[in-house]
């Protein structure tokens, strides 16, 4: 018999600390979004962080922030530090969101309505 | 069987891989209170099983609740579920399942920032959270319909009468839905894509 799940601690904070090498700020770097589109530029280093090599490895096709966020289990803060670090060593690229400044376009809207309606 | 960590870095399967040719993504969010069906709504139109990925509120987060000097190592982890829409071959649509309590509002941030609009799911048993979140929204300037999802058992309410209990402008489009149903769940998302060209293209008078 297991008591009640407690699933509020999360990842062990030590290691998030760890990998992100304490840092938590990485907006200064990259203006990453939850759905900027992730492409790795080279393949998976030996001498990676597994974090890193794992975030090389799943984004040989563009996937967005938010999935890495999903496939590795790691807070979004999180993995926008891993990103930054990638970026900024030039191993992954990212694909800008389509960020309206204040109302999107008509062309952008079309695309979407005509996207939805095939569903 | 030891599965845990290389199952869990393994990313996407081949089906649920976006074609190189992908260039940009657009985002929706379904904001709503707790078991509204935010992730029903989201499933259901998704071409991938929902991911969730979540946020950690830390102290050196955002600064909008200044605790008053108050140094806790306490974090709050919330999760959020999404999906994704391919829209066409350069162009993907995601979709966020939030939660509107006040409490979580440190998250819009990040999420509303770029975000195409969003969708207020309500259940008619739970009106008060509408009323936040809707006028937070307003605040924020973030263009939004209402979609009342259906639930068996529920008060019945005439659209006007929820219109004028959620104290709604005329201009904002209200629709029932099923979000169990891709279709229904389709219809909100067309009628915030119409509200959204609508804006577009007569821009309000500043």
């Amino acid at each position: 018999m297991s008591g009640p799940e407690d699933k509020s601690e999360g990842e062990q904070p030590e290691r998030l600390y760890i990998i992100t090498g304490g840092r938590s700020d990485a907006s200064e770097q990259a203006p990453l979004d939850l759905v900027s589109l992730i492409v790795s530029r080279s393949a998976p280093q030996p001498d990676m962080l597994p974090e890193h090599s794992a975030i090389v490895r799943m984004c040989q096709y563009p996937l967005s922030l938010a999935e890495i966020s999903a496939y590795l289990a790691l807070p979004v803060s999180v993995v926008k530090v891993l990103l930054a670090d990638l970026l900024g060593d030039g191993r992954v690229e990212a694909r800008a969101p389509v960020t309206p400044a204040s109302l999107p376009d008509v062309e952008l809207l079309e695309a979407v309505m005509h996207g939805l309606q095939k569903l | 069987m030891d599965c845990k960590s290389s199952d869990r870095h393994t990313g996407p399967s081949r089906e649920d891989t976006l074609p190189a040719s992908v260039t940009a993504a657009v985002k929706i969010v379904v904001v709503g209170g707790f078991g509204v069906g935010k992730t029903t709504m989201v499933g259901s139109v998704s071409e991938i099983r929902p991911l969730t990925t979540e946020e950690t509120m830390t102290q050196a987060g955002v600064g909008v609740d200044d605790t008053a000097g108050v140094e806790r190592k306490t974090s709050t982890t919330v999760a959020m579920d999404f999906g994704r829409i391919s829209i066409n071959d350069q162009l993907v649509l995601y979709l966020f399942g939030t939660p509107g309590q006040e409490r979580f509002w440190f998250l819009w941030n990040g999420l509303f920032q770029g975000a195409l609009g969003a969708v207020v799911l309500v259940d008619t048993r739970r009106l008060e959270v509408s009323f936040d979140v809707i006028g937070r929204l307003e605040e924020r300037g973030v263009p939004f319909v209402v979609a009342v999802n259906t639930f068996p058992g529920a008060p019945v309410h005439s659209m006007e009468e929820l219109r004028a209990a959620l104290d709604l402008p005329e201009s904002v489009p209200m629709l029932d839905c099923d979000a169990r149903k891709r279709t229904s769940s389709r219809d909100v998302l067309m009628t915030l894509m119409r509200y959204l060209y609508s804006l577009a293209v007569t821009p309000e008078p500043k």
